[in-house]
């Protein structure tokens, strides 16, 4: 999928370095927006965007665009989230976006193993 | 347990057909997102963080076996192998896929169940004493009224656009345990001064960021007048509950606003108008009350001698078995039978969840110890309601084989948690990891029973779903900057005698909140007299002394 952001956006003030990330439809699951403007559920192929103005404009470019899609490339909930750089590698900020992209901080279902009572 | 009759099954299945078809339209972007919403969640689908969440409303908390098999089955076949009771008995699946909703819906209706009003303004699931029944404190079972909300709200099409989601609970005894004056009305049953069955009427009470309990408007109402009453009280809060600010929508800020005496007084009126109006038409008759109670008329009990020799040589030869039916066994009606809870809190395991496998099981033990019939409760456990007390020890063992012979019940590591920032987009902090570091603390078995009956409730945020405002002792999950704090409330109460806690001092950051509540365990321990249950300690000696511990200087 392939979604036509404008390259040339009037850039405004430079704040912390942002990303835009969404659910897929399909499953809900986290998405990240990447360089080629499509969705990847990884955050290392995130697109990052240092300047709050061409973010917000890239945000509701991206908003408007990914109503109109289709099939598996459509997602929902698209929103900006914070994020640092580390190495080329962009990494969440908050402890919400980090469980966002790393899946619950704990063992689940099959993977739970809870301790047997000490009598 | 109750039926589908012709119009439930042909109802549930056409809102399938539709969910099918709107499902459809959304994945075909003939639908959008804002459109689809309101639809989806009006079948209880909700997105998460991850993945999306189906809640399946369990009417009353009562599952018969294949209903309980029926849920395994979604949880292996559509989820990843696991589900998640709540406190309002229902259970949350954390990933099913969107396509796959219609087929999960459809095999739940298969089993007479549903996810319709378990999300959105409307009224909400019907919760109910999880011990109806069978309890011997009750005056009659709560269910077949619950059962009498249930038909009469589903679609309500006045009370199917609400300023607010609505909650009701029900009980059938003095002692609550369905959290009564935790929500929008609760009904308990007591007897009048003639004897008769009737509800005190408590409305207004909520957790949330404004907890209250709920004011009694009423002391006896005779039960054939339940559902105009309860008309009545939908009415006034349409009419005058607002729309225009979601945190004052509930009918908890109303009843406050109007003042109680006012507010039933309106209650009052809006009744006498809806009889002037149609005399009778809202009654609920007696021939119709037995038919439905006929569905929850007592099971064929066998005719036992109260004690069982059985149960005594095993309580005498298995000190673990002695200790779990000290906790997790309660005296039934029915001489020779008692009421197992099986808790659904391994110490360091995850509140309230259970594997596919380990509903299958519960549904096998069900069938061969207790008439086919599982409860679920307000504190995130399951209830084999009838088990012969010669059987217990079976069930006992097999229940400790499968991982769920915690003999925790009502203790301390019996933790209310919500799924918090681990699963929830509205959660501000984990609940869960908090709640596993705390009940792995108290793996001791015999510390726990020392420290006997306490409530410990976690939420992850100011929704307050785990109800921690009610809880002995409650956890609040809250950001600062980015930091996950836990405030601490002491003194809450969620039975007949319902009080909220109160906030002991400044929030302690995640790595200090178990030491925390080891040290509120410590002073109990250490100022408590004979026999004195955390909450009576508290209530004597107030919050100093919990304060001078958990923020001494030195």
């Amino acid at each position: 999928m392939s979604i036509p952001i404008p390259k040339t956006i009037k850039k405004t003030q430079i704040t912390t370095a942002q990303a835009v990330t969404a659910n897929r439809l399909s499953d809900g699951a986290v998405v990240y927006l990447t360089d080629q403007n499509t969705w990847s559920a990884e955050i290392d192929d995130c697109q990052i965007v240092n300047d709050q103005g061409v973010a917000e404009n890239f945000l509701s470019l991206t908003q408007e665009l990914s109503g109109g899609l289709s099939g598996g490339d459509q997602v929902v909930g698209t929103y900006l989230f914070k994020v640092q750089l580390d190495g080329g590698r962009a990494l969440p900020l908050s402890r919400r976006e980090i469980i966002r992209t790393t899946g619950p901080s704990i063992s689940f279902g099959a993977t739970a193993a809870p301790k047997q009572p000490q009598i | 347990m109750c039926r589908y009759d012709e119009f439930d099954h042909a109802f549930v299945a056409e809102r399938v057909d539709q969910f099918r078809g709107q499902v459809a339209r959304r994945v075909a972007g003939d639908l959008s997102e804002d459109e689809f919403k309101p639809l989806r969640l009006m079948n209880g689908l909700y997105l998460q963080l991850h993945a999306y969440m189906l809640r399946v409303a369990i009417p009353y908390g009562t599952l018969s076996a294949t209903q309980m098999r029926m849920l395994a089955h979604i949880a292996r076949t559509y989820d990843r192998g696991y589900g998640h009771f709540t406190t309002r008995q229902n259970i949350q699946y954390n990933w099913p896929a969107l396509a796959d909703v219609p087929d999960i819906l459809d095999d739940l209706a298969s089993v007479e169940m549903h996810a319709i009003q378990t999300s959105g303004n409307c009224i909400r699931n019907t919760t109910a004493d999880p011990l109806a029944g069978v309890a011997a404190d009750e005056i009659e079972d709560p269910r077949v009224y619950a059962e009498i909300i249930r038909q009469w709200s589903t679609l309500h099409p006045e009370f199917s656009f609400l300023p607010r989601k609505f909650k009701i609970a029900v009980t059938g005894a003095p002692n609550d345990r369905a959290v009564t004056r935790g929500h929008d009305i609760g009904l308990r049953m007591h007897r009048d001064l003639q004897g008769n069955p009737s509800f005190e009427v408590m409305v207004g009470g909520g957790q949330g960021r404004t907890p209250i309990l709920a004011k009694t408007i009423r002391n006896f109402l005779p039960v054939e007048h339940l559902l105009s009453y309860l008309e009545a009280i939908l009415r006034v809060y349409n009419q005058l509950g607002r729309r225009d600010n979601i945190y004052k929508a509930r009918i908890k800020i109303l009843v406050q606003s109007e003042g109680e005496a006012a507010f039933a007084e309106q209650v009052e009126a809006e009744w006498q108008q809806i009889h002037n109006n149609a005399p009778g038409a809202l009654d609920l008759p007696e021939a119709e009350r037995n038919r439905i109670a006929a569905y929850f008329a007592p099971h064929g009990y066998a005719d036992l001698p109260k004690q069982s020799p059985i149960l005594d040589a095993a309580l005498d030869t298995d000190p673990a078995f002695a200790a779990w039916v000290e906790s997790n066994v309660q005296g039934h009606k029915q001489p020779g039978y008692a009421i197992a809870t099986i808790s659904l809190k391994p110490h360091g395991g995850i509140p309230g969840d259970a594997s596919a496998g380990q509903m299958d099981a519960v549904a096998d033990l069900a069938e061969r110890y207790g008439f086919d019939e599982i409860r679920i409760t307000y504190k995130q456990n399951l209830v084999l309601p009838d088990v012969p007390k010669a059987d217990l020890h079976t069930v006992w063992q097999e229940l400790v084989d499968l991982g769920l012979g915690t003999a925790n019940a009502g203790r301390i590591s019996d933790i209310i948690a919500c799924p918090g920032l681990d699963y929830c987009n509205l959660a501000n902090a984990r609940s869960i990891p908090i709640a596993q570091r705390i009940s792995e603390r108290f793996t001791d078995l015999q510390r726990e029973r020392e420290i006997g009956d306490l409530s410990l409730n976690i939420s992850g945020c100011i929704n307050a779903c785990a109800h921690h405002h009610v809880a002995n002792i409650g956890i609040l999950g809250v950001d600062k900057k980015g930091v996950e704090y836990y405030q601490i409330t002491l003194g809450g109460v969620a039975d007949e005698n319902a009080a909220i806690g109160a906030v002991i001092g400044p929030a302690f950051e995640e790595h200090q909140i178990a030491d925390a509540v080891e040290t509120i365990v410590d002073v109990y321990l250490n100022e408590r007299e004979t026999d004195e249950r955390f909450i009576e300690t508290y209530q004597r000696v107030g919050p100093q002394p919990f304060k001078e511990k958990l923020y001494a200087t030195d």
